[in-house]
């Protein structure tokens, strides 16, 4: 046996193999697409992310801050749900039209019967469904996104078919399913307490009034699940097993794992994600409509790679996924801020999403040639 | 408690009409490190299937650790105290090596169903044990299994048998796709394993490994076991003959 500096039968530690967090690449290119903006901005006498107007007294711009924030939350929920699917080596094409579904069923339930006097022009149910406590709209659009990311999961793990495949199905049909809801119609007016949900002061609430952050809650609950889930990925071992289902599937059932209960209970956490973005966005939206959502999924699984998770399965976490929803989001902002046309917005979008899939591309690759 | 810790007999998988294994008749006392050695085809991986319930045998009985026993999987097998380390090395390549130690049998801080919360600090400590037990130094544990070396990978798996209390440790081919250094240090370790006094069961193509390291070599040929030699008895060449059908052995007397 080879007597190495380590000791015996070592194998000695190539500082070179180690590995530089991922995330801090991430956070990097954040900071520096924030700055390509800024200096763009300030080409054109504007700023990006500071206040330049003289008659509103404020460091930031915070307008546009606001509308960047709302945007990471609303798809960043449903990216954290994304993220685990994608670790757990599936995909979840469906959540956008989880999200329309999702909308138009639980806002059913949060109609309120008086809309100035008159009766709801926009009554889906009769007088039963009318002014619910706003608990009912909540548990019912949960309910939607279990059903459907529990039926997304046992496709996957019981039929065997592809999670692309599975979700795509699921994709058409949610987008039906919220069509079909009120044949089209969109449904408005929702109850003082469901609309709270989005706008009210959620943050000023949980601190006892310490901090106060009004119409940010979608940016609050962003931020509560992004850390809870944090925890969940790295702390437990619901996180453990995604990552070994991940990296090897055959390794995690051979160790004792149930593979397919843990698919099962991912996709249908996912698919819950994707009800609390949809309640968020029609709380804040006050309408639901049949097509909400459309495209979420693609920016959901954007972010999530932009964010460094691969789509091979087995690598990424949330912290990742936070910042690369913040990096699309910037990116968006950015583009409307030096007043790049909305139909080139689209193309670019489509060139991140393939560009983001290069990059992990490469870097598999280039992680393959280094082992 | 006796002193064979596992015992088949009449062994038999048939794939249809294709009679991979017949009637093998195996002992294994505690202790005890036995090659299984044959040409390729000749039975040996389906004789290691067959134990640890990764297949249903056709036929046969087998006994392990004083009473008989039917995995119904290699879960099963596993619980009950065989440890294999799979020529396909069953490691998950993202995580580390703590992690994957202790993959489907973590320690756990607290009790909540799939999300209980891990105890990280006691599953490093146990992995440095086990490594220290088998002579196997990864300085950096946090390291996820990808950016390790074939032989790394290697003492890993096999620092995972030796983890957990195995009654038996049973090793595919564990030095095939290994460098000259690496085979080294995979050969280090079973001698450990010796040392603790745990049996083994090795299958290896490796005459040279073969001689170094066990007791007794028993040889496959055809679906059938051909030879059981004892190591200071033989030699390489009578091996050879028997794995090539060149001698055969007329009545097959139980060494010890």
């Amino acid at each position: 046996m080879a007597q190495t500096t380590h000791g015996v039968g070592g194998v000695s530690f190539d500082a070179s193999k180690r590995t530089w967090p991922n995330e801090i690449n991430v956070l990097l290119a954040l900071v520096l697409i924030t700055l390509v903006f800024e200096v763009l901005n300030r080409m054109d006498g504007g700023s990006f992310l500071f206040n330049t107007r003289a008659n509103v007294d404020a460091i930031f711009n915070e307008q546009r801050i606001n509308i960047i924030l709302l945007q990471v939350a609303i798809t960043g929920i449903i990216a954290l749900g994304v993220t685990q699917v994608i670790i757990l080596g599936g995909i979840d094409l469906s959540s956008g039209s989880v999200v329309g579904a999702t909308a138009m069923i639980a806002m059913s339930f949060a109609q309120t019967a008086v809309v100035n006097g008159n009766p709801n022009p926009k009554a889906i149910f009769g007088d039963w469904a009318m002014d619910l406590p706003v608990i009912v709209p909540i548990a019912v659009g949960l309910g939607c996104g279990l059903v459907a990311g529990f039926i997304n999961g046992f496709l996957v793990a019981f039929t065997r078919i592809p999670p692309f495949i599975a979700t795509l199905g699921m994709m058409v049909s949610a987008r039906g399913v919220a069509k079909w809801w009120s044949n089209g119609n969109p449904i408005s007016f929702p109850t003082e307490s469901y609309a709270s949900l989005s706008n009210g002061d959620l943050l000023g609430s949980l601190t006892f009034g310490l901090l106060s952050w009004p119409g940010q809650n979608p940016a609050v609950v962003f931020v509560l699940l992004a850390v809870l889930l944090h925890l969940v990925m790295v702390y437990t071992v619901y996180g453990k097993r995604c990552y070994a289902i991940g990296s090897n599937e055959d390794a995690a059932r051979m160790s004792g794992i149930n593979v397919a209960r843990h698919k099962v209970l991912v996709y249908s956490i996912a698919g819950m994600l994707a009800a609390v973005a949809a309640i968020l966005l029609t709380s804040k939206n006050l309408t639901a409509q049949a097509g909400m959502g459309v495209m979420y999924e693609l920016d959901a699984i954007a972010m999530a790679v932009i964010g460094g998770v691969s789509l091979a399965g087995g690598r990424g976490s949330i912290v990742g996924t936070v910042i690369g929803a913040l990096i699309f989001s910037v990116i968006i902002s950015g583009f409307t801020s030096i007043r790049l046309d909305a139909y080139y917005q689209e193309m670019v979008k489509g060139a991140i999403i393939v560009g983001a899939v290069v990059l992990d591309q490469w870097r598999q690759r280039r992680r393959a040639a280094r082992s | 408690m006796s002193d064979i810790i596992l015992k088949t007999e009449g062994l038999t998988k048939h794939y249809g009409g294709v009679h991979a294994l017949q009637d093998a008749d195996f002992e294994l006392r505690r202790g005890e490190h036995v090659a299984i050695m044959g040409d390729n085809g000749a039975g040996k991986s389906t004789f290691v299937r067959q134990i640890t319930g990764v297949e249903q045998r056709t036929a046969g009985r087998i006994w392990f650790d004083g009473r008989e026993v039917n995995f119904a999987g290699p879960i099963e097998a596993r619980e009950a105290g065989i440890e294999t380390v799979f020529q396909n090395l069953a490691l998950a390549d993202d995580l580390d090596v703590p992690s994957n130690l202790f993959l489907g049998r973590e320690k756990f801080l607290l009790r909540l169903g799939p999300f209980s919360i891990l105890d990280r600090r006691a599953m490093r400590q146990a992995t440095q044990a086990a490594l220290t037990k088998t002579g196997v130094k990864i300085p950096n544990l946090s390291n996820t299994i990808r950016n390790m070396s074939g032989g790394q990978r290697q003492c890993v798996a096999i620092a995972r048998t030796a983890t957990f209390a195995s009654k038996l440790i049973i090793m595919d081919e564990p030095t095939a796709a290994l460098g000259v250094r690496e085979t080294a240090q995979v050969e280090g370790i079973i001698r450990q394993i010796k040392a603790h006094g745990e049996p083994l069961i090795l299958i290896s193509h490796n005459m040279r490994q073969v001689f170094d390291l066990v007791d007794r070599i028993v040889v496959f040929r055809r679906g059938r076991i051909v030879a059981n030699l004892r190591k200071d008895q033989t030699t390489g060449e009578e091996v050879v003959a028997y794995i090539t059908g060149a001698k055969t052995q007329p009545e097959l007397e139980v060494v010890a």
